[in-house]
């Protein structure tokens, strides 16, 4: 890598390892502050500095980051409840919200249709397998798709 | 007219191993995951901002679409890097790139500008290649 693309590794790394510590620590009470000093730097360069990077301010990202890990909670089958504090939420009142916004339907919702969906593909797996290929997982076809007349 | 692609296969020597590299390390989220018995698993994967694109983990194994001497072959292939199965698109090359290399992803190629413009180069766990841009 050219040298003089060296310190502005430099600075990349320390942002990547803040995102990195949002990624493992969103479960617990953290704020931008506590982010900027794993970063070692100053709170207002910090928050600038991550935002042109990902797009946007590291709390922004954090309660992304949160929303994701719910999603993924929820299709565990957790109580809704549980998922909230797990991820890092104090309100499930503020928790439900957010999760209507971005993703259009209550955490409740959102469970009964992920479990309904696995329910579907465990009892039917073959439907979510696009028509080839289901065929050769049934044994309706022997061998490599042949060429056509 | 063909419009659109929506599954496409990248073919792994192990899918327990291709869902970490996958999923944990590249971000991608799983779409489908289904047991299906004598004939192995249906293991498919979106990129985190392509929920319509289905990338199918395949194992390389005579379950389905390999013969005994064919996955042989393939597996060779693959360990050996013969392949590259295509770019994937980042929002920050150099960020990308810290960020998988502190997750345990190996580059063929470090960030570098190109005539094309800035790219890299990966390697999955199985040994396919894939330019990042």
């Amino acid at each position: 890598m050219p040298e003089q693309e060296l310190p502005k590794l430099y600075l990349y790394r320390r942002i990547v390892q803040a995102k990195l510590f949002i990624d493992a620590h969103f479960g617990e009470s953290i704020d931008a502050g506590d982010i900027a000093d794993e970063a070692c730097y100053s709170k207002y360069h910090f928050i600038r500095t991550f935002k042109s990077i990902y797009g946007k301010t590291p709390h922004q990202y954090l309660i992304a980051v949160r929303v994701e890990q719910a999603k993924g909670l929820l299709e565990t089958g957790m109580p809704v409840t549980e998922v909230c504090l797990s991820v890092g939420f104090d309100s499930l009142g503020s928790f439900t919200g957010l999760f209507k916004r971005r993703n259009g339907s209550t955490p409740s919702a959102y469970q009964r249709e992920r479990l309904a969906r696995q329910r579907q593909i465990a009892d039917a797996p073959l439907s979510f397998v696009p028509g080839c290929f289901a065929a050769l997982y049934a044994g309706t076809q022997k061998s490599n798709i042949r060429e056509a007349p | 007219m063909i419009t659109k692609m929506n599954h496409t296969s990248i073919f792994v020597l192990d899918q327990d191993s291709a869902y970490d590299f996958y999923v944990n390390k590249l971000g991608f989220k799983v779409n489908t995951d289904a047991q299906m018995g004598p004939k192995g698993r249906w293991l498919t994967v979106n990129p985190p901002e392509q929920p319509d694109l289905e990338i199918t983990l395949m194992g390389i194994d005579e379950k389905m679409m390999f013969d005994k001497d064919s996955a042989a072959k393939m597996r060779e292939l693959v360990a050996a890097g013969t392949f590259g199965f295509g770019t994937f698109l980042c929002d920050d090359m150099y960020a990308t790139y810290e960020e998988l290399k502190a997750k345990g992803v190996h580059f063929k190629k470090e960030p570098a500008q190109e005539f094309y413009g800035l790219s890299a180069v990966l390697r999955d766990d199985s040994g396919n290649w894939f330019l990042v841009e």
